[in-house]
């Protein structure tokens, strides 16, 4: 019996479809992806069983941790008309320079009164820096009630739409401040916030 | 990768000579080498899960007392909120019903809540109301977990409320504080 010759083929394959799927996937990934704003101080978020997503603007976000208060504001214009607004109010006068370099900057927790100084470090310098967390004590005006009203009222004004709260804060953070967080939401009739949470499996029945 | 050309254009006696037709294909695994490595990259360092929202409704601070509902005692379930993760609660008002200490999740407030929820069904027909009192020793966790423990028994009507110092002494006298 002759032995059948089989014909060799190439061992190539034809990469071309997979180099567009892998590409286009890669271009996917590139343009969704966020860089996730960096904390200033270490906060382990809590898990619990809600599945409800945060809003994705319009976002109030206090974030706690070692006993400080940070806060973002979501909107460039939200957050210069609220610097100008709390300038006005605690006399100080920011110039467009530092108007600037408010908005681009994402979390911050200083008081004011050393927010200039905070505004004119650079990226490097920041990170060094320890900032002391914004003071929020219980007398009826504090520096936390302000910053939240005036976003509150600027946010209102330019976009016709109330602010979500949200509160994210740390595992171990002690109750005392986030009771003064309360205090200071309730003082402003605001009753409704959030707390932020990561997702738990859902418990077996 | 060698290719082996099949397409030779040699081989034909007599013809012209012609040059040799290169294959028009490029070897593309290195390039989905890299774009695979890349994207491997962007998945692993992409958050997809997207924090999750709890929301929190708290009662207005500043309402009269005098347009509200009194809440029967026999009814209201209160949890104390301790230091090392651990809670106390009792049914009707502090000093009167001795407060039983139990800890978070599944076999602990899970089942106290669910329990005492049937019961207080039963006994009154109506609902029950939880209060959470955050002592301050406890941290933002337990706060989150309690009202975690709200949703998954279903209690309908809850609220955080302000601890007494009764209530207080409560905790300290086991341990909790």
């Amino acid at each position: 019996m002759a032995r059948v010759k089989v014909p060799r083929k190439s061992t190539h394959i034809d990469m071309t479809a997979m180099c567009d799927v892998a590409f286009l996937l890669l271009t996917f990934f590139i343009l969704t992806a966020k860089p996730r704003p960096q904390d200033p101080v270490p906060v382990d978020i809590p898990p619990s069983s809600y599945e409800v997503p945060i809003a994705d603007e319009n976002v109030l976000l206090l974030t706690v941790g070692q006993g400080k208060v940070f806060f973002t504001v979501d909107g460039a214009d939200i957050r210069q008309q609220t610097l100008i607004q709390m300038g006005q109010k605690y006399n100080i006068t920011f110039t467009p320079e530092e108007q600037k370099k408010f908005i681009v900057t994402n979390i911050f927790g200083v008081p004011i009164s050393q927010l200039k100084a905070f505004l004119a470090l650079d990226v490097e310098q920041r990170k060094n820096f320890k900032q002391p967390g914004i003071p929020h004590d219980t007398t009826a005006n504090n520096e936390l009630s302000d910053w939240i009203r005036e976003a509150r009222k600027v946010g209102a004004s330019l976009h016709n739409k109330a602010l979500f709260i949200a509160v994210k804060g740390d595992n171990k953070e002690e109750y005392p401040v986030i009771k003064d967080l309360i205090t200071v939401f309730q003082k402003q009739k605001l009753n409704k916030f959030s707390l932020i949470t990561t997702l738990r499996a859902a418990p077996k029945k | 990768m060698a290719e082996l050309d099949t397409s030779s254009g040699g081989g034909k006696k007599g013809g012209k000579v012609r040059s040799k037709k290169a294959s028009t294909r490029i070897d593309l695994t290195a390039m989905v080498d890299l774009a695979f490595l890349l994207i491997t990259f962007f998945i692993l360092t992409t958050t997809l899960a997207k924090p999750k929202a709890m929301d929190v409704t708290m009662p207005d601070k500043e309402e009269k007392q005098t347009d509200q509902l009194p809440v029967p005692a026999s009814r209201t379930m209160t949890i104390l909120l301790g230091a090392n993760n651990k809670l106390e609660w009792f049914v009707g008002e502090p000093g009167k019903s001795a407060p039983t200490p139990d800890t978070y999740g599944k076999n602990g407030i899970r089942a106290a809540l669910i329990e005492q929820g049937k019961k207080i069904q039963a006994a009154s027909g109506k609902y029950m109301i939880v209060i959470i009192k955050p002592s301050d020793k406890s941290v933002y966790k337990n706060m989150v977990d309690a009202l975690d423990e709200m949703k998954i028994t279903a209690v309908q009507s809850f609220a955080i409320g302000d601890i007494t110092p009764p209530e207080v002494e409560l905790l300290k006298r086991d341990g909790l504080y």
